[in-house]
């Protein structure tokens, strides 16, 4: 019988209490247990950025995190990105300049665009391009993807 | 099936005495991004897991007589977003900064790429020709080795059971010195390198070479410091008859594999090329810095 660990988390604000077992990853309990799916399971080994959150203000793959280590933290997933029925900019520049075909990597795009506009509000292309490349977009996508960002970023400086 | 124990100790003396009590196979868990992969893929079961991230010796960056003392167990993010290191010692952040994606190295540490002992880790060979100073604590009390002493061949270290890489002691620069990291892939991003090439150097107020180190990763079971390679360069103005030399002595201390990802013909002569690239840089660095 594996040893069960209680763990407590705070995920989009809220506290969460769940038992897991040590080699179960952060991504198995956010999607199996905690039931917030959004976070998408890509390749499970952290080559595709499917699964990105931000645990504690860092941008991680969460199928690269145990979920034991995540006692007392603070995650942010892609459900706590809308405010209500309000899109974040940069979701909804994503519907409007169709910067997603089949959706797999888009909330790890979006978390991840989102923590590259707070750091910097004026990223080049070049710029957004490699802090993109750990998430992969299966259907090839990436141009569209790149002008959302740039177009949200605009948006979101006001210019 | 059995599942594995999960420790997470805040002190060294504590982590040493789980992994020296370890009946089974006994991980140190830092950033996760190798063992997690190779829990996942069924390449180890380890029996348990020690967390090194709430031990304060590993967790951060400080200046030390006049050098950088660096936990093994910091975050990529953190050695990328440190002004004073990455003027202090550029190719060391470079190495780091090619760590997979910024997810990645939001865990990923030094140690860690160390102790996967990679031949083609991208921090190791920077970190070899800074000559960096690694301390290891075990039972057996606290030890410093060069880097390059870690590594023994692909996957494989010289930690003994229940030692464990606490921190990376990057000397004081002198004036005219600076290093390089550049490594060769098809894509410029989240890959592995097929040749990388470190070069630390220190030039005199003329110009010239007066101390050298070059490293090579991904050319044989570890990454190599080459001393011929360093000779070259040492007492020169790096004028290309020197950089022809060093890239003569960077080929020649290749002992390469085929893979998927170059042969070995292509490993051995772009370590020349990259090489003598990556000695430019540090070059051009060295005569920028003060």
């Amino acid at each position: 019988m594996s040893k069960k660990y209680h763990v407590t988390t705070t995920v989009n604000g809220d506290e969460y209490e769940f038992l897991c077992e040590a080699q179960q990853t952060l991504l198995d309990i956010l999607r199996d247990e905690l039931m917030l799916s959004g976070t998408k399971d890509g390749c499970g080994t952290g080559d595709c950025g499917a699964c990105t959150v931000m645990l504690d203000g860092t941008m991680v793959c969460s199928c690269l995190v145990l979920a034991v280590e995540t006692e007392g933290s603070r995650i942010e997933t892609i459900e706590g990105m809308a405010k209500g029925e309000n899109l974040h900019p940069l979701q909804r520049i994503f519907l409007e300049l169709n910067g997603l075909q089949c959706g797999i990597c888009t909330p790890g795009i979006l978390i991840a665009a989102k923590a590259l506009l707070e750091r910097n509000p004026d990223p080049t292309e070049t710029e957004i391009r490699y802090w993109l490349a750990g998430n992969l977009c299966r259907c090839t996508g990436y141009d569209k993807i790149i002008r959302s960002v740039q177009a949200a970023a605009k948006e979101m400086r006001g210019a | 099936m059995e599942g594995v124990r999960y420790e997470v100790p805040e002190t060294l003396q504590a982590a040493v005495a789980l992994l020296a009590g370890a009946t089974g196979d006994a991980r140190v868990l830092a950033g996760g991004t190798d063992v997690i992969v190779q829990m996942e893929t069924d390449l180890i079961e380890p029996t348990l897991l020690v967390d090194v991230k709430k031990i304060k010796e590993l967790r951060q960056i400080a200046s030390e007589n006049g050098g950088f003392r660096i936990g093994a167990a910091v975050p990529g993010m953190a050695i990328v977003n440190h002004a004073a290191l990455c003027q202090a010692w550029p190719g060391v952040v470079d190495g780091v900064k090619l760590i997979g994606s910024i997810q990645i190295k939001g865990r990923a540490s030094i140690g860690g790429n160390l102790c996967n002992a990679s031949p083609a880790a991208d921090s190791v060979p920077a970190l070899i020709a800074a000559g960096a100073i690694v301390r290891i604590i075990g039972p057996n009390g606290v030890r410093e080795v060069p880097v390059e002493t870690v590594p023994v061949g692909p996957g494989k270290t010289s930690l003994a059971k229940g030692e464990i890489v606490v921190s990376f002691l990057l000397p004081p620069r002198p004036p005219h010195s600076s290093d390089a990291y550049q490594r060769f892939t098809p894509r410029t991003e989240m890959d592995i390198a097929v040749v990388g090439v470190g070069i630390s150097l220190t030039l005199d107020d003329g110009g010239t070479c007066t101390a050298a180190r070059v490293a090579l990763g991904a050319v044989a079971p570890t990454v190599l410091l080459v001393k011929d390679a360093a000779d070259a360069l040492i007492g020169t103005r790096l004028d290309e008859a020197a950089l022809d030399r060093l890239a003569k002595a960077a080929s020649a201390a290749c002992r390469p594999i085929d893979d998927k990802r170059g042969t070995k013909e292509f490993r051995i002569k772009i370590a020349g090329v990259l090489a003598k690239r990556t000695a430019q840089q540090a070059l051009e660095r060295a005569r920028q810095s003060r």
